[in-house]
C-alpha cells in the first residue's frame, strides 16, 4: 500500500509530463495525478499508476503511453496499477484544472456543491464559453464516465463537467 | 483451492456486478434518450471495472491459471452466484431503472461496510467503488421519483416495476456458508444487519416518489446457490458468445 503522497523521481518528471491523457490530450497524466510513484530499480522504472474511475478504458492505454515515452528517452519500465488510495478530483493539478476549462471542460466543484449541482439544485457551474453560470444539467453521465452534461442557457453551448470524485 | 470461501464470497459480490453491468449495456444504442443511454451504458462501464478488480483477484486466490476473463465468461450457469434482482430483463425503462434503484441502495451500504474489511485488497477495491455507486444510486433514486411523481402513465409504469421486482429484494440480505465464514473473520460483510436500513431507505425514495411501498411478504430466492430463473440462461448466451464460439480469441 501507499500513501496518499506522489513518490516519483525528479529525472522522470519531464519525461512523464509528455504522457498526455488519450481521452483528454490536452492534459497531461500528471496533472491528471493518475502516477503516484515513479522510481528506477536496477535499470528498470516501476511505475504505479491508479485508475480515475474502475471501468476507465484509458488505463490501458495511458500504461502503453508511458512504457513508449520512458523507452524513447532509454528507460525500460514496469506498469503496476493500484487502487490504494483511490483517485480523487483533488489530485487534479491546478494546470490540470486550467488545462480542462481553456478545453472546454468545466473543473470540478467541491463534493457539496457538486451533489447540488447534479441534483440540478444550483446554477453554478461556470459554462466553459462565455463563463456565466446560468447552466443547467443535461445528463449526470456525459461522454466519459468521469464527466456530465450541462448546457449554458446564456451562449446555449452544450459543455462537459468533470465531476468531483472523492 | 486454499481458500475456497474467500473465492467464493469474491464471485458472490463479482457476479452482481457483472450481471447487472450486461443488462445496463443491453440500452447501448437502445436507451429511451441519448442522455440516458449513455448514463446507463457509463453505470454498465463502472460495473465491468469494478468486475476486473474483483475477478483479477479471485484469479490470484484460485492459483490455478484461471484467467479473470475465464471466470466471467466460462463459468455455466449454475456457477453464477448473482442475486436473482440483477438478472431480471430490461422489460421497460421503468424496470431497468426500478432494478439499479433497488439494487444500488443495496450495493451502496454493502461498499460501505466492505470498506473496513480486513481484507486490505477488497477494502480497496471497496473504497474505489463506493465513490462510483454513489453516483449511480443518485441517478437512479432520481428517475424513480421522476417517473414516479410523473404522469399517470409514468406512475403506474414505475409502481408495475417496483411491484414485481420487490419479490426479489429479501435475497440481498442472505447469507451464503462463505458469507458467514467471511464475516466470522472480519472480512465479510454482515448483510442481514442492512436489511432494516435498506427497507427504509427504500420507502422513504418510494414515498418521495408517490409511490406505493409494497407489502408483500413472499420472496423469491436461489440465485446465491446458483438457482436462477430463466432470464440468466439468455443473458449468458450474449455474454459468452465470442468465447463459446471463438475459444481463447482476445480483443
Amino acid at each position: 500500500m501507499t500513501s496518499t503522497e506522489q513518490n516519483i523521481e525528479e529525472r522522470l518528471l519531464s519525461i512523464l509530463e509528455q504522457v498526455s491523457d488519450p481521452e483528454i490530450p490536452v492534459l497531461s497524466i500528471m496533472d491528471m495525478g493518475v502516477v503516484r510513484s515513479a522510481i528506477v530499480e536496477n535499470n528498470i522504472v516501476k511505475v504505479q499508476i491508479t485508475p480515475t474511475y474502475s471501468g476507465c478504458p484509458a488505463m490501458d492505454v495511458i500504461g502503453d503511453d508511458i512504457k513508449k515515452a520512458l523507452k524513447d528517452a532509454g528507460y525500460e519500465s514496469e506498469i503496476e496499477l493500484i487502487l490504494h488510495p483511490a483517485w480523487t478530483t483533488d489530485w487534479i493539478t491546478p494546470r490540470g484544472r486550467k488545462a480542462l476549462e481553456d478545453y472546454g471542460i468545466a473543473a470540478p466543484l467541491d463534493a457539496e456543491a457538486d451533489k447540488d449541482v447534479l441534483l440540478n439544485n444550483k446554477r453554478i457551474v461556470k459554462c466553459t464559453n462565455c463563463g456565466s453560470q446560468n447552466t443547467r444539467l443535461v445528463s449526470q453521465f456525459g461522454s466519459t464516465a468521469c464527466k456530465a452534461q450541462f448546457q449554458c442557457d446564456e451562449c446555449q453551448e452544450p459543455f462537459d463537467y468533470f465531476k468531483c470524485l472523492k | 483451492m486454499k481458500n475456497e470461501n474467500l473465492y467464493n464470497y469474491i464471485l458472490g459480490i463479482a457476479d452482481n456486478s457483472l450481471i447487472l453491468g450486461q443488462r445496463m449495456g443491453e440500452l447501448c444504442g437502445h436507451g429511451p434518450s441519448l442522455e440516458t443511454d449513455i448514463a446507463c451504458t457509463n453505470i454498465s462501464l463502472d460495473l465491468f471495472g469494478q468486475v476486473r478488480s474483483y475477478f483479477q483477484y479471485a484469479s490470484k486466490i484460485a492459483g490455478d491459471g484461471r484467467s479473470e476473463d475465464d471466470i466471467a465468461m466460462l463459468r455455466k450457469e449454475r456457477e453464477y452466484k448473482n442475486v436473482l434482482l440483477v438478472e431480471q430483463p430490461n422489460t421497460d425503462f421503468a424496470y431497468t431503472l426500478g432494478r439499479q434503484f433497488l439494487f444500488d441502495v443495496y450495493h451502496l451500504a454493502f461498499l460501505k461496510e466492505l470498506q473496513k474489511s480486513t481484507d486490505l485488497t477488497l477494502s480497496a477495491i471497496a473504497n474505489k467503488c463506493v465513490k462510483e455507486v454513489s453516483y449511480h444510486e443518485r441517478f437512479s433514486s432520481d428517475w424513480v421519483k421522476r417517473l414516479g411523481d410523473g404522469t399517470e402513465e409514468s406512475k403506474q409504469k414505475m409502481q408495475d416495476a417496483i411491484n414485481d421486482l420487490w419479490a426479489y429484494t429479501d435475497e440481498l440480505f442472505h447469507q451464503t456458508d462463505a458469507d458467514k465464514v467471511m464475516v466470522i473473520e472480519g472480512i465479510g460483510v454482515d448483510v442481514t444487519k442492512l436489511k432494516d436500513s435498506y427497507y427504509k431507505e427504500v420507502s422513504q425514495v418510494l414515498e418521495e416518489a408517490t409511490l406505493q411501498v409494497p407489502e408483500s411478504k413472499y420472496f423469491q430466492k436461489g440465485g446465491k446457490q446458483g438457482i436462477h430463473t430463466e432470464h440468466l440462461g439468455y443473458l449468458l448466451n450474449d455474454l459468452q458468445y465470442m468465447q463459446r464460439t471463438y475459444p481463447n480469441m482476445e480483443w
